[in-house]
């Protein structure tokens, strides 16, 4: 490619990124089956159509993906837990990633809620791996499933009495009395 | 035959004792320290990297079987060697310590690996800070992962401990002692 070939290049026509005329077609269909003011904050990080809803329509909203003749969102590939400390009545967070088999579409959902009520619907009913997720975002972020026929600790220890991934408590082992933070850079 | 060279074999010298025409005599802790060292039954407790080490030190490379290590016990019944190699989670130990529970006396125990002793690099809440809480450990192997040398000297250095150790270990009182403030009955 030549200097001259540079300077004409913008001028000719841009061929239409094929994953963003996808999303934008997926995003269409969001909004005419759930309404357009259902979902906020979407956005498109390396090509992964991502929106926020809300816990009381997430229920609904997997289920009608699952059952859409077109889509087929028959695969849950992730459901995972978030803690946002700093967001206010928006601490927790359930993340979950649907994929479609048949027309090789990933789709990502978000919802916040307060962690004093961290109560979510549980998918259970939809999919049979979200069974195992949810045990775990119970076990480590306190998450309530209703719904869920087995919600108890599936990776911790039985006795644990907290959830370790929420922000508030250390990471690190609190019996250790040989480390310093000399050596941590703290 | 060629030659006439006799084909070097290496065994086990034999203990300090008083040795005549048609006799040899020695005490009775010397034998069976000796027969203790030199067949010690490893139970390869192998939960990760350090596992895949032993795995090494076991082939024919570096031949444990050199140390009558041969037989790798994976009932604790007929172990004398505890081996703990890798990571041991909280939701792990009380399975560690009922494997130790079961071997039989004269039981020896090697840590190996960073993990195994101290909990490694995994200073977590989920991850036991050093099997020694647990269960008494007589060997340490530090390194992440060691090499399978460091494992053959750990080894050697268990079989240093069986073989100058008196045979009634189990009695003596310090280890009574030892063993009540693990709560090992």
């Amino acid at each position: 490619m030549t200097p001259q070939d540079a300077a004409v290049a913008p001028e000719a026509p841009v061929a239409e990124d094929p994953i963003k005329a996808q999303n934008s077609q997926v995003l269409a269909l969001l909004t005419r089956l759930f309404g357009a003011d259902t979902f906020t904050d979407v956005h498109e990080p390396y090509g992964l159509l991502t929106a926020t809803t809300t816990r009381e329509r997430i229920h609904e909203i997997i289920a009608g993906l699952q059952q859409d003749q077109e889509l087929k969102f028959h695969f849950l590939t992730t459901m995972c837990g978030i803690n946002y400390p700093e967001n206010p009545s928006q601490e927790l967070g359930m993340i979950y990633h649907l994929h479609s088999l048949t027309k090789n579409i990933r789709l990502r959902l978000k919802i916040f809620f307060p962690v004093a009520d961290p109560v979510v619907p549980t998918l259970t009913d939809l999919y049979n791996t979200a069974n195992w997720m949810e045990r775990e975002a119970y076990d480590f972020y306190g998450v309530i499933f209703t719904g869920h026929p087995n919600l108890i600790r599936i990776l911790n220890v039985e006795d644990m009495d907290y959830f370790p991934m929420r922000k508030q408590y250390p990471v690190e082992d609190g019996t250790r009395e040989d480390k310093t933070d000399l050596f941590f850079g703290r | 035959m060629a030659d006439n060279r006799v084909p070097e074999i290496k065994s086990v010298e034999a203990p300090e004792g008083v040795e005549g025409a048609g006799f040899f005599a020695t005490s009775l802790e010397k034998v069976v320290g000796m027969a203790r060292a030199n067949s010690l039954w490893p139970l390869p407790f192998a939960t990760s990297c350090c596992g895949i080490e032993f795995m090494a030190t076991m082939g024919s490379h570096y031949d444990i079987s050199r140390f009558g290590s041969e037989r790798p016990s994976f009932s604790p019944r007929q172990a004398d060697l505890l081996m703990v190699m890798g990571t041991i989670a909280k939701k792990m130990a009380p399975i560690v310590k009922q494997v130790y529970e079961q071997m039989a006396e004269p039981r020896w125990v090697l840590a190996m690996g960073a993990c195994a002793c101290s909990g490694g690099i995994f200073d977590s809440y989920s991850v036991l800070q050093g099997i020694d809480r647990i269960i008494p450990v007589d060997v340490y192997v530090p390194g992440c992962p060691p090499r399978p040398e460091q494992v053959i000297d750990g080894l050697m250095r268990v079989q240093d401990l069986a073989r100058n150790e008196s045979m009634r270990r189990r009695n003596a009182p310090e280890y009574q002692a030892l063993l009540e403030s693990y709560n090992i009955k």
